[in-house]
């Protein structure tokens, strides 16, 4: 009953009457599942990443080079996309994990590494340098290539399912549970046999995957991608705070994180159209959240039930 | 089951434990008492991985695991439990002993009746589907135990698991280690009350300074005039002798 | 390889540079050391300085060398002010907490500043601004040795009065004994005020000493989060003469990569050391055991 309510809902925006709407209702959705794919280590794992964006750039990157360096077709991009941001989660976490940073460390390191690789794709011919990759238009199925915004709504949506789907399963499984353990106390998860290093670096991982995929969403509906683009700071901010507000390691807090904020933004710039108030609501509500709700909006369902 | 020799570790420059040895023969309960900085604890964390020990060697089920890491010394059936309780606090209760349970059972629903079983059987069957950070200490005790016990553990390192509780909860607890130990896993504790090892344990080591002073029998040991001394203080034994 | 003259330059114009960074440094390692707390807002708040300074220099024609104490004081208000109203309560001293709280001051302060100024580039022309100096062979602006020197001494003032003053030793005891320093009558909260307050009036001296040879808009603060930070744990989280080295490195490498990599990928010096230093040997260069 409510999952069919949640599919009609979800489904809807499919007859809104204008491709302007439709594509607000997109990057609702690819910010839902951009959240819940931060979620999965952020949340469930407790690894609070304030660089998330590199994961998304990379896949953004990997994905625009292979089609115009090598003609490969997108479909091919995505896997590869999701491959090169496990192992950059892999990577990044077995080296951060393995060298004990947890906490404001582990949020500074990864910040750090999407700077570094904001650098690297600003100075390399492969990324095209400043002036970033375009990619040809040709619109079709084939090219993975949508101008009508219904059919890259659809695209965001299985993107967000998959995301989920991710996410239902940590609540679920084994893996979920031991990094629920980890996340609550290292030491005793490592007491009871969880290798807390591995547990930590799959969790990123699996974010990464994910992230990377989001990334070449974006390229796929902009055909193009430049450094500050791919490896902006806010979009790493923006991630974690979809999160945030909808309730940090439920499965479905990212999705509500994700309609509050956009409606906010949208209304706030609606209100006032001058550049940077939209955005200074992000931060204004970050410091709400943390000040009023950390369990998020999410959380309010039980707080309610406490007190009735 | 297990045999240390010559273990040892520093903290710059302060000797924690110094060339200790001793062994633990399979099945039983044996008890490491000493004062406190006695080096016990240390001890522990050297024997489960989470300390590694600068000299000396560990071997366990005929198994080299000095400096190994904690999880691959749990996977071999040696487990440790937290002096200061370490719940997983937004986790239920049965949740907890699920994460325990998961090292020898992949399956989460055969895992999840195994917790429920192994928290029955340690007296939280009321508690189960409450989160773990609302257990009072003696509760937080039990989680700890039945954590352990829920990986199938070959032998338990239990650190101080009656510390903080009243008479009545003691004596609960002291039933409890009993029956574990009773059911085949071997068991080497940590404990100040004397009241405790003497029940529980057939054999004590005392530890002080970091050295291993005595071994035997608890009631022996604790007439050991090495022993009262590094309770006491020096000079102790005579005065009691003398009183005598 | 480029000639000599010209690495020299280099190192010496990252040295002057690695003096002013020091100073946005120091601030960052004592609310570090005395709080424990990672202030993400570090940079947002430099900008506001740089802000507060080219206000000064262009409302009311206040030289920004001058401006120094007016802005060191301001900030020392604002930063006093935002742990106490803000900081402290939102954060209920939860670690993660600290962190998102500083994180979303950043983002509030970054966008204010933007609807207040716009995204322009806003520089200010000071009687020094041009001045060049010969050393030697080498050519160097003395905008640039003013900042430097000043931020020396500043850095020693700081010091001083972190050791010599009762104010000081009494933030220093709160640092180390939170428990004991409110049994002898200190109150931790006012302490922490305190020392986010100094911590973020450095950054008002700082502020006005860049200005001069630097360009402020609401986002430039981005650009010395990562510096200050890898300063911080390079010299060892917490320590003042860690800060003093660890400032004048990273100029140098700074500048020595622009030098080696070109313009475009010099700036990787940065966040490289950065991530080497955490995961190669997080307690610092200089740093004992965390």
């Amino acid at each position: 009953m409510r999952w069919g309510l949640v599919c009609i809902a979800l489904l809807m925006p499919l007859a809104l009457p204008s491709q302007y709407l439709v594509t607000l209702a997109m990057l609702t959705l690819v910010s839902a599942g951009l959240g819940q794919a931060w979620n999965l280590a952020g949340g469930f794992g407790g690894l609070t990443s304030f660089g998330h964006v590199a994961f998304f750039g990379l896949g953004a990157y990997a994905a625009a080079i292979v089609q115009l360096r090598l003609g490969w077709s997108p479909w091919l991009g995505l896997p590869l996309a999701a491959l090169v941001g496990l192992g950059a989660g892999l990577l990044v976490g077995f080296a951060s994990f393995r060298a004990g940073l947890r906490g404001s460390y582990f949020a500074l390191v990864t910040l750090a590494f999407a700077e570094a690789f904001r650098v690297l794709a600003n100075s390399l011919d492969i990324t095209g340098a400043g002036l970033g990759l375009q990619l040809r238009m040709a619109p079709g199925l084939e090219a993975f290539q949508f101008v009508d915004r219904r059919l890259s709504y659809l695209a965001a949506l299985v993107f967000l399912v998959l995301a989920t789907a991710a996410a239902l399963h940590l609540r679920a499984s084994r893996f979920g549970a031991r990094l629920a353990a980890v996340r609550e106390s290292e030491a005793a998860a490592s007491a009871l046999g969880i290798d807390v290093v591995r547990t930590k670096s799959l969790a990123l991982a699996l974010s990464g995957a994910l992230t990377a995929l989001g990334g070449v969403l974006y390229l796929q509906t902009y055909l193009y991608i430049d450094p500050s683009i791919a490896f902006s700071p806010q979009r790493s901010v923006e991630m974690l705070l979809v999160a945030m507000i909808g309730g940090a390691g439920t499965v479905w807090g990212p999705l509500l994180g994700a309609l509050v904020l956009h409606v906010v933004a949208e209304g706030t710039q609606l209100l006032v159209s001058r550049p940077g108030v939209a955005p200074m609501m992000y931060g204004v509500l970050l410091l709400l959240i943390v000040w009023l709700l950390p369990g998020g909006i999410a959380s309010l369902r039980g707080r309610i039930a406490r007190h009735a | 089951m297990l045999e240390v020799s010559g273990l040892g570790r520093s903290f710059g420059g302060l000797r924690a434990v110094a060339d200790v040895s001793l062994s633990v023969a399979q099945g039983g309960i044996t008890a490491l008492i000493g004062p406190n900085g006695a080096g016990k604890t240390t001890f522990f964390a050297m024997l489960a991985g989470f300390v590694r020990p600068d000299g000396g060697t560990v071997r366990f089920a005929g198994a080299d695991i000095t400096g190994r890491r904690p999880h691959l010394i749990a996977a071999a059936g040696l487990v440790r439990t937290f002096q200061i309780t370490q719940p997983f606090a937004g986790l239920t209760v049965a949740e907890n002993i699920r994460v325990g349970a998961f090292l020898r059972e992949p399956d989460p629903r055969a895992a999840m009746t195994l917790a429920r079983e192994t928290g029955t059987r340690l007296g939280l069957a009321a508690q189960l589907d409450r989160p773990a950070a609302t257990l009072t200490i003696a509760g937080r005790k039990r989680l700890e135990l039945a954590r352990a016990l829920a990986t199938r553990p070959l032998m338990l390192l239990l650190d101080e698991v009656m510390a903080g509780l009243n008479p009545s909860e003691v004596g609960e607890i002291i039933a409890l280690v009993r029956g574990i130990a009773e059911a085949g896993v071997t068991i080497l504790l940590i404990e100040h009350l004397m009241q405790a090892v003497t029940a529980l344990a057939s054999e004590a080591h005392v530890l002080a300074e970091g050295r291993l002073i005595a071994s035997g029998p608890p009631r022996e040991v604790a007439r050991d005039r090495h022993v009262v001394e590094a309770y006491l203080g020096r000079g102790a034994a005579e005065r009691m002798a003398s009183h005598a | 390889m480029p000639d000599f003259d010209i690495v020299t330059a280099a190192l010496v114009g990252g040295v002057l540079t690695g003096g002013v960074y020091a100073l946005v440094a120091l601030g960052l390692t004592l609310i570090y050391g005395v709080l424990h707390i990672v202030n993400f807002a570090h940079g947002a708040l430099l900008m506001v300085a740089m802000f507060g300074a080219w206000f000064l220099a262009t409302a009311l024609g206040l030289d920004p060398y001058a401006a120094v104490p007016v802005v060191a004081l301001g900030m020392f208000c604002v930063g006093w002010a935002l742990y106490r109203f803000v900081i402290g309560r939102v954060s209920r001293g939860e670690d993660r907490a600290i962190l998102l709280t500083t994180l979303g001051l950043s983002v509030v302060l970054e966008n204010l500043a933007l609807v207040l100024f716009r995204g322009d580039t806003r520089t200010i022309e000071t009687a020094l601004s041009f001045e060049m100096v010969e050393i030697g062979p080498l050519l160097l602006p003395v905008a640039k040795i003013v900042s430097a020197g000043v931020a020396l001494v500043l850095a020693g003032l700081l010091w001083a009065f972190m050791d010599l003053t009762a104010t000081g030793r009494a933030i220093r005891a709160v640092a180390r004994e939170p428990v004991g320093a409110r049994l002898v009558g200190i109150r931790p909260d006012r302490m922490f005020a305190l020392a986010y307050g100094i911590g973020v009036g450095c950054l008002g001296a700082a502020g006005c000493l860049l200005l001069p040879s630097f360009y402020v808009s609401p986002s430039v603060g981005e650009n010395f989060v990562l510096v200050a930070f890898t300063i911080v744990v390079l010299g060892g989280m917490g320590s003042f003469p860690g800060a003093l080295v660890g400032g004048i490195l990273v100029g140098v490498a700074e500048s020595l990569g622009g030098l080696f990599l070109g313009e475009s990928l010099g700036p990787i010096s940065i966040s490289v050391t950065f991530i080497a230093i955490l995961l190669l040997r997080p307690t610092g260069l200089f740093g004992a055991a965390r």
